[in-house]
């Protein structure tokens, strides 16, 4: 699949350097209704994505370089601050303890996300009767909304009345105060986003696999290789594009993730389960005298760290294809 | 090279054009809430349906105001929000109905009127109410109705255990009827810590019948009160989930019947007549005894600033109508509310004697951001549920957590 890419682009290049050969008369005016036409074409998702995407993305900057209060920010002429809410962030006790949380909780759920998707996508591509309504089954993660997830789990690690405290009461372990002691919270909420992140591993693993040639896995049983040779010499090297690609969108979706701890735990309690996600929205929306500078601030520090981890994909990726 | 130039430009063109159509949806949309005689309120029922009683009160209110009334239900939470952006869109509704403390800060932002501006009557209400509203003298809106904590009480429970409701005036006299309800297998008390805006409502009644003051949150009266609840947890009489219930886990808890008391609000009363026991209610007490000051929660009807201030008068004639002593009564009664005015609340215990207790619980509560803390209140409550929750988890002891919290109120 990416070798056709590779060679279309190629192509494209090559094209494009063809187009700077010296030009034959009368072909730059029909190259430049050409181009007015692709303007056109352009014009609507330009001005989409600057609607949409550009605007926004501005204003939020603009919003972490000034010092707002509610009413700068109704009434306008809130001063310039330069970098004083990034300051006040940086410095801010809670920045390290939340940075580590984000840090382990993107780390954590993506690591668990993608090898128990790896494993079952590998499973399901043994057919067996009922697998595809197994797979379907496991979807169901991925349907339901954040809302009902969230909540679900915060009923069934309740200390008190919770299901898993319950089982575990049968095996005669203690009560473990999963949402409400700080030792616990993290590892909570990351069970629980990992169970929602496996469907959209499995999926994109899954179709991976079917993209994999069979006659190479049959080539390889007849050199004699057993099942795990099988997995690290040839699914594993194939798969490590698509590989690639699952993880940094986990990675981005990660990062911000916020419905699922803001239900399970508010980020507590006393910040143990708060990450950068939580804590802007603590900081903008979670008080009533709303932080919108320090808050945007933590905002533009998530978005550049999935801006830093698309970048290392990129340059990773090209270097593949170089190779 | 040319090339490059000519595309900045074009994308120079885009950006302008996007501009003056930017331009274009803001003014019309400033336009839009001002035409005609549609007139907008924004409140925080969001239960209520077009076919319900508050929303037939509020077009009624309209029709003798002599507009029409376009009624817009967001979420609590959400509201605050909403109006903040609102306000700096120059859109804001025309009547705002929104959370008590709240309205200090949309007050700080100057999104509200004063009454001076909007001529509207407050004189007949309680003074106690009215002071979440008000802000150097100036008062922003009118209380609709108000609600506050109290205790509820399993009354088969509370029996089988031997304890006598009445004998519950103090700190004392409480632990030790949850001593004795524990001795009889059963569960203490249950309650809402949550690490929001809630967790502090419900830890103030406690915190102010130690005596403390929001001004001071590691004095000794403030540790005292924490150091109440934390032994709670720790000897069993509350489960450990109140570290993360809201009031509406906290009463499923209440409603499952294991639990001999219940902190929550008059907002329940209608859940509690579905209860599969007998109840009662106590108010909450205090240290020493005697009831504690509640926090009053409940909304206020606001005049938000508006371009066109000539609007203010038919706003006026629909808050005054709104909040007018039988319109009051209905809109209580819907809400479940106790009304913030003295002759009204009379008529409310006198046609439901239940209320009675809600009443003197309400009588005796006090704003959260009175006291003229205003907006100071909300750089408060925060360290000090940040405090709640690290003192009952066990991350710090509740001196640790109250000095750190009033270290942290007076940074901000």
């Amino acid at each position: 699949m990416t070798s056709t890419t590779r060679k279309s682009t190629a192509t494209r290049g090559r094209g494009g350097a063809a187009n700077t050969a010296p030009p034959r008369p009368g072909a730059s005016r029909v190259r430049r209704s050409h181009r007015r036409w692709a303007w056109g074409f352009l014009a609507p998702v330009t001005l989409y994505l600057l609607a949409f995407y550009a605007y926004p993305l501005y204003r939020n900057v603009e919003l972490s370089l000034r010092e707002y209060t509610v009413r700068s920010f109704v009434q306008g002429g809130a001063p310039f601050a330069g970098l004083d809410n990034y300051r006040t962030v940086l410095t801010d006790p809670a920045f390290w303890p939340t940075l580590t949380h984000t840090v382990v909780f993107t780390a954590a759920s993506l690591a668990f996300q993608f090898s128990i998707g790896m494993a079952l996508a590998l499973f399901f591509r043994q057919h067996f009767p009922l697998s595809g309504t197994l797979r379907a089954l496991i979807l169901v993660p991925w349907l339901l909304p954040l809302i009902v997830s969230a909540s679900t789990w915060s009923w069934l690690l309740n200390s008190d009345s919770g299901l898993v405290n319950a089982a575990l009461g049968v095996v005669g372990v203690d009560q473990v105060n999963w949402l409400t002691s700080p030792g616990w919270s993290l590892t909570s909420v990351i069970i629980a986003n990992i169970w929602i992140g496996i469907p959209f591993n499995l999926v994109v693993l899954y179709s991976g696999l079917q993209a994999i040639p069979t006659e190479v896995y049959e080539a390889s049983a007849l050199d004699g290789a057993t099942g795990w040779q099988r997995f690290w010499s040839i699914t594993f090297p194939l798969l490590r594009p698509v590989s690639a690609i699952t993880l940094l969108l986990g990675l981005i979706y990660t990062l911000k993730v916020f419905d699922i701890i803001w239900i399970m735990t508010r980020g507590g309690p006393t910040d143990s389960s708060a990450t950068l996600a939580t804590w802007s929205y603590r900081l903008g929306f979670g008080n009533l005298l709303p932080e919108f500078g320090p808050g945007a601030a933590v905002g533009n520090l998530l978005i550049v760290m999935a801006l830093i981890a698309g970048l290392v994909y990129i340059r990773i990726q090209r270097r593949q294809n170089l190779r | 090279m040319t090339g490059l130039s000519r595309r900045r430009r074009l994308a120079a063109v885009a950006v302008t054009a996007l501009c003056a159509l930017a331009g274009a949806g803001c003014s019309s949309t400033t336009d839009g809430p001002s035409d005609g005689g549609a007139y907008l309120v924004w409140d925080p029922y969001p239960q209520f349906a077009d076919d319900s009683e508050w929303v037939a009160l509020l077009k009624k209110c309209g029709t003798s105001a002599g507009v029409t009334v376009e009624r817009t239900g967001y979420d609590t939470t959400d509201l605050t929000n909403k109006a903040l952006l609102a306000a700096q869109q120059g859109n804001s509704p025309d009547v705002l109905i929104v959370d008590n403390p709240v309205i200090s800060t949309l007050a700080e932002a100057g999104a509200l009127t004063t009454t001076e501006e909007n001529k509207l009557d407050v004189s007949s209400m309680e003074a106690n109410l009215l002071g979440a509203g008000q802000r150097d003298g100036r008062t922003y809106g009118v209380p609709i109705g108000a609600n506050t904590l109290a205790l509820y009480y399993n009354k088969d429970l509370l029996t089988a255990a031997g304890v006598d409701p009445a004998s519950v005036k103090d700190w004392t006299s409480l632990t030790a009827a949850l001593t004795k309800v524990k001795a009889k297998g059963k569960k203490g008390i249950t309650f809402s810590a949550i690490g929001t805006e809630e967790g502090s409502f419900q830890f103030l009644p406690w915190f102010w019948g130690s005596g403390a003051q929001l001004t001071a949150l590691d004095s000794p009266q403030a540790v005292s009160a924490l150091t109440l609840w934390t032994d709670w947890l720790k000897q069993g009489h509350s489960p450990n989930s109140v570290i993360n219930n809201t009031q509406t886990t906290s009463w499923q808890e209440f409603a499952t019947g294991d639990y001999a008391f219940a902190e929550n609000g008059t907002w329940q009363l209608a859940n509690a007549e579905k209860l599969g026991f007998a109840y009662g209610t106590i108010a909450i007490p205090a240290s020493a005894g005697g009831p504690a000051p509640a926090p009053t929660g409940g909304e206020f009807v606001s005049i938000p600033v508006q371009n066109k201030t000539d609007r203010y008068a038919a706003s006026q004639k629909l808050v005054a109508c709104l909040t007018s002593a039988d319109n009051l009564l209905t809109t209580d009664t819907t809400l479940s509310y106790v009304a913030p005015v003295a002759a009204v609340q009379e008529r409310q215990a006198a046609a439901d004697p239940k209320l009675k207790v809600w009443v003197e619980a309400v009588r005796a509560a006090k704003g959260r951001t009175g006291d003229n803390l205003g907006t100071k209140y909300p750089k408060i409550s925060e360290p000090l549920w940040t405090a709640v929750q690290a003192a009952l988890s066990g991350a710090k002891s509740p001196r640790e957590a109250l000095t750190a919290a009033q270290a942290a109120a007076t940074a901000r």
